[in-house]
């Protein structure tokens, strides 16, 4: 800011200080107290005023009183009925001991509320703390109210604290666009300070600009408003962005057991949604057995719930594979017929048991809230869920690629006979593979819950997105299964706001199928001789 | 070595030249050069790896090639075109797992592989005339299957399945016959009779035979090509090629 | 020529098949009229109906076997196929309302008048005369099917990748009809019906002749289907079913052959879901979902894939069962049993009830040992 500003800044908060307190306090602190008790609306939206850009020691006593209702006055004097019931005078803060003779409360009407409401955004300018005094500017720079301008100035020469001292700047200069009488130099600064601000509010405030301003002022706002809005649509694609990897993530985390059953062991297992479910409800189980029985333990039920998830859902899986699946193998077809089946008898099951109606899961406290990065808003319950398939990935990585049992599962999915001949029982390899994928479908769910209505549907609505995210990835590769969850994620999140939100799904479901007609192996798939066979 | 004559191109039937195939960084074929002249048998032999399957997977259009030229009857790319239309130009192929339509009696596979329009119309509104009738009754006679005409093919034995599928590419009457392991898995009788038989075909088509069995392969007398690693390694007679040195460098690892 | 090819080689199961469905066409029909309901062997309007509805779930299962059972392809899209002949003939039939709906708008239906929509959108031009919407009860399933398939087919997707990206197919479908601007009803559909042809849709006789309508159509669909698998080119796709490379060696266009029987199983669909509509009073986007298509699938596995018949027994016998699991006490057990039914008809009897009932007939007739694992026999 020019240093003259500043001076000019100075001088005016001298001005209004010396004012004040010197000649015309006492003065128009009297008219404030007259007026308020004459009982008219105009008078008491005046005095408030008066109080205000007075700084009137008392004021924001008096306000809040106001707003409350507490706020007695009459030919008797002015006073403030306490919370806990005593009397106070407004005048001089000291405290009566009855109410004094012939008060009564003072009328609000819409006009003088939002007088009302004003001046408290401005006497909370003054408030002690820092945070307060950020929220009472922001509140000032939404209003606009000319009025607060003295007490905003006579605040920033006051403030310390950096971001307070950036609110009230920013109130300022909010103040000073829209204010009729503003220099143009005063303007010019504002325009610049709403610039760096950078957001929708920011925008509305530009542009009640008014519409006599000089051709320069104009020319300063509209290049103003073009670098806002270049700003916020990069700061709206980044949150599309942001929700897109979201969505990617719980794709993933649906998807990725898939891409075990499927991908590496060439099951196609149309009930793995149930096993989402699964772990959905056993979080809903785990939570209310807490709820009943050991309400502190309430943090913790997520955690408790991962591997009771991966438990549950993984011993159903286990069942599965020995039960129907095993006498299917090599009959692709017949078993994605058979599972489905078996997804119609435990989604009954689990309607039966819990009835057909969405179950509450709470969030525990981490994952609730939100918190604000640069322009983007994050949830903590996405973020986990983000990290959280992160985890689950690498560690499955780290089991296939590190563990005896990953080497084995990898043998037996490229030469059954050739790994039973090496004494590997690959019944057992079957089976622990299937519990594994299923397993973590289980887990998948824990995370869903939060963020989904946990009802017996549930599996139903990822199942075909799920097999979309591992074609389109590519069978066998769980690289591939990332890379494609993120792909879908993103893309349909970047198509929303062009196509909206079914007509993007289904834009993207057509490009899928044209996309596995170019590449029927996915994105990441192994060519040769050896995959024909 | 081995590169084809200067005009081989438009007298043989068949002429690769300079073929090359990699599969994620293995290089299946390197520089695979060969002409096959009309009426011409000739065996393909080598090592497991040398190439022979893919080599046959080129030719009948199921794998394309990077890079090098392969034609058919001196004009004909087949790099261009796929395996129905290559086979619709006369290049028939046994594979080395016999496949014949299980489900499908043993008369409807050679039925199903006689030679005809193989359009969706025509196969819809087909009717056997009578001397295609005929033609059916002689190839079944001469794979001695006859009297088994109705028998579902899946039922037929190892030995009786291959001589179905040589069957069904005598049906398909192709000017070029690729046999892969004809031999495979049959009686000693068997395989004389098989021999027998390929040299019955070859009086009138140009074979290719891809064989292990060595003895096989002197019994059809016919020029030999040795592959390794995805290259022709020596060429001819099969004596002047067992005597050769690096062939059997090759072949018992010395 | 076309008798040639509708009757070569009629076998005796179905003659008795096709005799049995002409019979239910005069009889059932005949008896709802004439005789009094007091009478044993009248037969109520709303059983006749419900028959006719099991009629046209026969004619969708009997497509979807002529792709399935004989090409190999299981498609799990075949609903959309169904309910886009039903979204035609659904078409046809809110157009006859013309201004008796409840808004009285002689041209627009009563759900285009609710969304304040001025004119009739271009698609539903045509459908206020019945050739026309016959025609795209044909086309519309057709011309997908064929789109699609040329794409799918040509790039050799196939098994398992297929019947997933059908099954994406019909929920993108399901998808777009839930949309109100798709212009055919959103969520409720299409309903409301009047008259077709001029007769109330609600009377007994028009109910009687939309039942003989179903069983001549099942009639026809059955002997369509039959002439194409046992010609050449039946072979042929039964050839491309079980050794599909092997059958691109012989020289046939694989593509096209399996492009020409999806499209005509899809252009049967249709007709299915043009009969079904009418007889039922409404179309809405739930026929386009994933699962119903699936248990069209369960179907045709319970009555014995790659037989023509076995798949009409098949729709019959399961929706008779689900009728009456659904309307007694155990309605709440039915998914219990539909599942059930699929993990069971896949593990213990892969040719279905017909064909297991014919393994045993023939290990009854002839005590040697006949071959026991004899492939699905070829009608």
């Amino acid at each position: 800011m020019p240093i003259f500003h500043r001076l000019k800044h100075a001088l005016v908060i001298l001005v209004a200080l010396v004012a004040a307190s010197v000649a015309s306090f006492a003065q128009t602190a009297d008219e404030a107290f007259t007026r308020l008790a004459a009982d008219s609306y105009s008078d008491t939206s005046r005095a408030i005023e008066l109080l205000v850009s007075t700084a009137h020691p008392n004021a924001a006593l008096i306000v809040e009183a106001l707003n409350d209702g507490r706020l007695l006055a009459g030919p008797g004097g002015v006073a403030v009925k306490t919370a806990g019931g005593g009397f106070v005078d407004a005048k001089t803060g000291v405290a009566l001991a009855a109410a004094p003779g012939d008060v009564k409360p003072v009328r609000l009407n819409n006009a003088v509320r939002r007088a009302v409401q004003a001046a408290l955004g401005g006497l909370g300018l003054l408030n002690p703390d820092p945070a307060k005094r950020t929220a009472a500017a922001e509140a000032v720079f939404k209003s606009r109210d000319a009025g607060l301008l003295p007490i905003v100035e006579a605040a920033i020469g006051k403030e310390t604290n950096p971001r307070a001292l950036a609110a009230l700047r920013q109130a300022q200069a909010a103040i000073l666009i829209a204010k009729p009488d503003t220099q143009p130099l005063d303007r010019f600064a504002a325009i610049e300070v709403l610039r760096d601000r950078a957001d929708q509010d920011a925008l509305a405030t530009l542009r009640a600009l008014p519409g006599d301003a000089t051709p320069a002022l104009k020319e300063a706002q509209a290049k103003a408003i073009t670098a806002i809005e270049g700003r916020l649509k990069l700061w709206a694609a980044a949150q599309n962005l942001w929700y897109g990897l979201s969505l990617g993530s719980v794709l993933l985390l649906a998807a990725i057991g898939l891409a075990i059953t499927f991908g590496v062991m060439g099951v196609i297992n149309m009930a793995h949604g149930e096993m989402v479910m699964l772990g959905a409800y056993t979080t809903f189980v785990v939570q209310e057995l807490i709820r009943t029985n050991a309400p502190w333990l309430f943090d913790w039920s997520l955690a408790i719930a991962l591997p009771a998830a991966f438990v549950v859902a993984g011993a159903v899986g286990i069942a599965i594979e020995r039960g129907v699946i095993r006498f299917l193998y090599g009959r692709p077809l017949e078993t994605l017929l058979a599972t489905w089946g078996i997804s119609l008898i435990l989604q009954q099951a689990v309607r039966t048991a819990f009835g057909p109606t969405n179950r509450e899961v709470g969030a525990p406290s981490f994952m609730s809230g939100a918190f604000e990065l640069g322009g983007l808003a994050i949830t903590y319950n996405r973020l986990w869920i983000i990290v959280f398939a992160g985890l689950v990935f690498a560690a499955l990585l780290a089991i296939l690629k590190l563990t005896p049992m990953g080497l084995q599962m990898r043998a037996v999915t490229q030469n059954r006979r050739m790994a039973s001949a090496m004494g590997i029982r690959t019944g057992r390899i079957d089976a622990l593979t299937f519990g594994l994928g299923s397993g973590v479908a289980g887990l998948a769910g824990v995370a869903l819950s939060q963020i989904d209505n946990v009802s017996p549907n549930l599996g139903q609505s990822y199942i075909i997105d799920s097999f979309m995210v591992v074609v389109f990835g590519g069978v066998g590769n769980l690289w591939g299964t990332l890379v494609g969850a993120m792909t879908l994620g993103v893309a349909n999140k970047l198509l929303e706001p062009y196509a909206g939100a079914v007509l993007g799904k289904i834009a993207l479901l057509v490009c899928i199928i044209l996309f596995i007609q170019k590449r029927p192996r996915g994105l990441f798939a192994l060519k040769g001789r050896a995959v024909e066979a | 070595m081995n590169a084809p004559v200067p005009g081989a191109l438009t007298s043989s039937l068949l002429y690769l030249d300079g073929v090359s195939v990699t599969f994620d960084g293995f290089k299946a074929i390197r520089g695979l050069s060969l002409t096959i002249e009309p009426g011409e048998m000739r065996a393909i032999i080598g090592p497991n790896g040398a190439g022979k399957t893919t080599m046959m997977d080129i030719i009948t259009g199921k794998t394309k090639p990077d890079v090098g030229t392969v034609m058919f009857g001196g004009s004909v790319d087949l790099t261009k075109l796929d395996e129905a239309a290559i086979a619709n130009l006369g290049i028939g192929r046994k594979f080395q797992k016999p496949t014949v339509f299980d489900s499908h009696t043993i008369e409807d596979n050679i039925l199903l592989a006689l030679k005809s329009k193989r359009t969706v119309g025509r196969t819809l509104f087909w009717k056997t005339e009578d001397p295609q009738q005929k033609r059916i009754d002689d190839i079944l006679g001469i794979i001695r299957l006859a009297d088994r005409r109705d028998r579902l093919a899946g039922l037929l034995s190892h030995g009786q399945k291959q001589w179905l599928e040589i069957g069904m590419l005598l049906a398909q009457d192709p000017k070029l016959l690729l046999v892969d392991e004809p031999a495979a898995g049959m009686t000693d009788g068997e395989t004389a009779q098989t021999a027998v038989l390929l040299k019955e075909i070859a009086r009138d088509h140009s074979v290719i035979v891809v064989e292990h069995d060595m003895g096989f392969i002197r019994e059809l007398g016919v020029k030999v090509t040795v592959l390794h690693e995805g290259a022709v390694l020596a060429e001819g007679p099969l004596d002047h090629v067992s005597a050769n040195e690096r062939v059997v460098e090759v072949y018992l690892g010395r | 020529m076309i008798t040639r090819f509708l009757l070569q080689n009629m076998d005796k199961r179905g003659g008795v098949f096709l005799a049995i469905l002409l019979g239910l066409a005069l009889l059932v029909p005949l008896s709802n009229l004439l005789l009094p309901a007091s009478s044993p062997f009248h037969v109520p309007t709303s059983t006749m109906s419900l028959w006719g509805k099991y009629l046209c779930y026969a004619l969708l299962a009997v497509s979807l076997d002529l792709v399935w059972g004989y090409c190999g392809i299981l498609s799990l899209g075949h609903g959309a196929f169904f309910a886009l002949g039903g979204y035609a003939m659904g078409l046809y039939l809110m157009r006859q309302i013309g201004s008796r709906g409840v808004y009285g708008n002689p041209i627009l239906p009563d759900f285009m008048v609710f969304l304040n929509w001025q004119e009739l959108p271009w698609y539903w031009w045509g459908f206020s005369s019945f050739p026309f919407a016959m025609l795209m009860v044909l086309a519309v399933p057709g011309l997908l099917a064929f789109v699609f398939g040329w794409f799918a087919f040509r790039s050799r997707v196939t098994g398992v990748y297929l019947s997933i990206i059908t099954q994406a197919l019909t929920y993108a479908l399901l998808l777009a009809f839930f949309r109100n601007d798709m212009g055919f009803g959103g969520n409720n559909g299409l309903t409301d019906f009047k008259d077709i042809l001029g007769f109330n849709i609600q009377a007994q006789a028009t109910r009687a002749a939309l039942f003989s309508m179903t069983c001549v159509m099942l009639a026809a669909g059955f002997l369509i289907a039959r002439g194409i698998v046992v010609s050449k080119l039946g072979k042929v796709v039964i050839a491309i079913r079980d050794a599909e490379p092997r059958t691109r060696f012989l020289g046939y266009r694989v593509d096209r052959f399996k492009l020409f029987v999806f499209t005509v199983s899809a252009c049967m669909a249709g007709v299915a879901g043009a009969l079904y509509v009418p007889q039922v009073g409404i179309i809405n986007p739930s026929e386009f979902a994933p699962a119903n298509s699936i248990e069209t699938v369960i179907w045709v596995a319970v009555g014995g894939r790659g037989s023509l018949v076995g798949a009409a027994l098949g729709a019959v016998v399961v929706n008779w069962a689900k009728t009456l699991f659904t309307s007694g006490f155990m309605a709440p057990y039915w998914l219990f049993a539909l599942g059930g039914l699929f993990v069971v008809v896949t593990l213990f009897l892969p040719k279905g009830i017909l064909g297991t009932a014919e393994a045993l007939w023939a290990r009854r007739g002839k005590p040697d040992n006949a071959p026991a694992a004899e492939p699905a026999p070829a009608e």
